[in-house]
């Protein structure tokens, strides 16, 4: 998209007036702000006395999974988009030719340093397959930071166990979309 | 001189530039986007996108009169008094539409396809397609069939530019590519039993403007927008064409050609584009080692005084070769034609400051076949090394330089007691035994290769040194054409360059400066004089600076 595009609607930022600009009134709001939380319902959790609940798997980021196809094999493709968006350098791939028909190019080996992971979810846009997604496992140990780096067959293990609990957001989307828009043309 | 209005700018041309409109408005710093046209082709103007408004200016009424309908700028050529339109809305609405029309069924693999990053479709899709794909076909994948052993065609990808096809008919001669069918049904194809193999098929990669064609030594082995490119030069005949090299943390992924007019045009050979993979060898020498004279010959491990235990540090060995040459007497240097121009005059330096009567040896030359010749004008030479005319009029201007068969013998009778020999042959078999045997005659034997090897051996001072890509310095060609290159990746841990080594022998500070000592070379020796007010990226003829010491 251009920065010419009609699409985009350009807006400046409001105006200060004379109440703004003395600062006093936000004060206000802040410090009100504050009080109420100081005698309202505690939102923290005492990790790891007690678990945190996830109210939207969808949108949490924790560990990394590679999602399979229909056919049980890796979905990625390696284009490296993901290796590319990440702005901590965790992903390493080494693409080469796959060795299915349908396929052109697959990842002979995908690791991710979860450790280095910042989990800022960009792998997960950038990806034009949705094959590697953020799933809601959080509480992540290892004894080792060779152990902490996740390879394939991992990855592909995080997929095997999360996928029943979160489906692909791929699929969920599409399902939820499908849900709520009435189908083009009346029904009849 | 001829007047051109390239949108309200003008521009001048020369009386005997023959330029077309695309040339022209790059000149104007307006870029025509192109398909099917390649300065190095002939033109065809079917890819349609270079559409232009044109028209003719009156030189005595000042009044423009423009032709109804677009041209392509590629076949319109520039005369005096030429006015070309390329901002116009009648030709922004048509690269739309030519745009449109390629994408329509042009597979969106971009992810997968090894040109995203340099493709030209993905470019100009960006600065005069539409957002949107109105077509409701949407190919996901490309058909994919062999050209021949290097080269592989992903046939949904192509836009029938026909480069690759008129390169294989104007170029190399051999015909092999075609294009079949017609309309939409178009396709690039060899002849069944006729694959794609002539020694500058590779080129053809480079020529298409989208992913259709794909190398084989290349596919998917890097995205391209993490590579860092640099200039170089190739080593592989003493042509010495003016390359590109594209690496990533010190690992080279591939080399292709750079535009010069005066020695490659715009290609290269496989040979050369295929041939750099031994600077990632693993058989590549690594950390410098002493080996005693004698325990050496004794072969005897056992005795206190075996070989220096290694690893050893290079500050230590270069200090040790140093004391041990200069200790030794009369000394012999043997310059191979595989080292830069600055190295080999470094070495001649340090040669003649240790021994003033120092014997100045040609390193052997490899030659291989005969020269081949292309109908382009393209030649492969004969001779496989880069820089035998550099390397040959340094030791020239250090007195007599002998050949490599005239310095065995006197090494052999006890002539000299110390030789320096340098290598970074890629060949391993650069030297056979009897030559190796004649020159570990010498008390002292220094040698810097790459590769081991039957004189590596017998060497006393063992000194791993770089590959082209891992040094900066300048090559002379078989045309007296100099050119001046910067490193490219960092030689492996352990193995330093030729020119880093003879810097600290003579006992200069910092790293290692190519561009200081090419400055000294030029000021020394009149061969070089032409190279004294820089070296521009298309190098320079040295026989213009002989003309004028004439």
């Amino acid at each position: 998209m251009k920065p010419d595009d009609p699409d985009i609607l350009w807006v400046d930022e409001p105006k200060l007036g004379l109440a703004g600009k003395l600062y006093l009134p936000l004060i206000a709001q802040g410090l009100t702000t504050t009080t109420k939380h100081l005698f309202g319902k505690k939102v923290t959790v005492s990790y790891p006395d007690s678990e945190p609940e996830i109210a939207n798997p969808l949108i949490y980021r924790g560990v990394h999974r590679l999602n399979r196809d229909e056919q049980g094999r890796v979905k990625c493709v390696a284009c490296f988009l993901c290796a590319t968006a990440c702005p901590a350098h965790c992903i390493d791939i080494i693409g080469t030719e796959s060795p299915w028909e349908d396929r052109e190019k697959y990842p002979e080996s995908f690791t991710i340093d979860e450790l280095r992971c910042i989990y800022c979810g960009m792998c997960e846009e950038a990806c034009p397959v949705d094959a590697i997604e953020l799933t809601s496992l959080y509480n992540l140990t290892g004894r080792s930071r060779e152990e902490m780096v996740f390879d394939k067959e991992k990855l592909l293990s995080v997929f095997d166990q999360t996928k029943d609990a979160e489906p692909m957001k791929s699929q969920t989307v599409a399902n939820s979309l499908a849900d709520t828009t009435p189908p083009k043309g009346g029904a009849s | 001189m001829a007047k051109v209005w390239i949108n309200d700018q003008e521009i001048e041309l020369g009386d005997d530039e023959r330029l077309n409109g695309i040339q022209v408005a790059r000149r104007a710093g307006v870029d025509v986007p192109h398909y099917c046209w390649h300065p190095g082709l002939s033109v065809v103007a079917s890819c349609r996108m270079c559409l232009v408004e044109t028209g003719s200016k009156n030189a005595e009424t000042g009044e423009v009169s423009m032709m109804p309908k677009l041209v392509p700028a590629c076949q319109t050529p520039a005369k005096d008094g030429t006015v070309f339109v390329t901002d116009s809305d009648k030709v922004k609405h048509a690269r739309a539409f030519v745009e449109e029309a390629l994408l329509i069924d042009h597979p969106i693999d971009c992810p997968i396809c090894d040109k995203a990053g340099e493709c030209y479709l993905q470019d100009y899709h960006f600065e005069h397609g539409q957002k949107e794909r109105r077509a409701d076909i949407k190919p996901f994948t490309s058909r994919r069939r062999p050209m021949g052993e290097t080269v592989t065609l992903f046939v949904d990808r192509c836009v029938m530019c026909t480069r690759c096809v008129r390169f294989t008919r104007e170029i190399t001669g051999t015909n092999e590519l075609m294009t079949v069918q017609r309309g939409a049904h178009e396709e690039i194809d060899v002849f069944p039993g006729f694959p794609l193999e002539n020694k500058l098929s590779g080129n053809v990669v480079d020529l298409c403007p989208v992913g259709a064609l794909g190398d084989q030594d290349f596919l998917y082995s890097q995205r391209v927008w993490f590579m860092k490119t640099h200039n170089s030069v190739c080593t592989g005949c003493s042509t010495g064409c003016s390359i590109r090299v594209d690496e990533n943390q010190d690992e080279v992924y591939r080399v292709r050609p750079r535009e010069n007019p005066h020695i490659n045009k715009w290609w290269m050979c496989d040979d050369g584009r295929y041939g750099w993979r031994y600077i990632h060898d693993d058989a590549r020498l690594i950390g410098p080692e002493i080996q005693n004279k004698q325990d050496a010959n004794a072969d005897s491990g056992a005795n206190g005084d075996g070989p220096l235990p290694g690893p050893m540090e290079w500050s230590t060995v270069i200090a040790k070769a140093d004391e041990d040459v200069r200790a030794a007497g009369r000394l012999a240097v043997v310059l191979s034609p595989y080292l830069t121009v600055e190295e080999a005059f470094l070495l001649c330096t340090y040669a003649r400051e240790v021994d003033s009567q120092v014997l100045i040896a040609l390193g052997p030359v490899p030659q291989l076949g005969e020269d081949e010749t292309f109908p382009s004008g393209f030649t492969i030479h004969a001779e496989k090394a880069p820089n035998r005319r550099g390397v040959e009029e340094v030791a020239a201007s250090f007195g007599k330089a002998l050949s490599f068969e005239e310095l065995l013998p006197k090494v052999a009778a006890k002539e000299v007691s110390a030789v320096w020999v340098t290598a970074g042959y890629p060949q391993a078999n650069w030297i056979d035994e009897s030559a190796a045997s004649q020159l570990a005659k010498a008390d002292v034997l220094v040698v810097q290769d790459i590769f081991d090897s039957p004189l590596w051996q017998a060497a006393t001072h063992r000194l791993p040194s770089a590959t082209f890509a891992e040094k900066e310095g300048s090559y002379v060609n078989f045309a007296n054409r100099l050119q001046s290159v910067p490193w490219a990746i960092r030689p492996p841990a352990g193995a330093r360059s030729e020119g880093g080594v003879l810097w600290r022998l003579l006992g200069r500070t910092g790293l290692y400066q190519a561009k200081q000592v090419l400055a000294e070379v030029t000021r020394e020796i009149p061969y070089f004089r032409a190279a004294a007010d820089g070296v521009s990226e298309f190098g320079i003829d040295l026989t213009i600076g002989m003309l004028a010491e004439a």
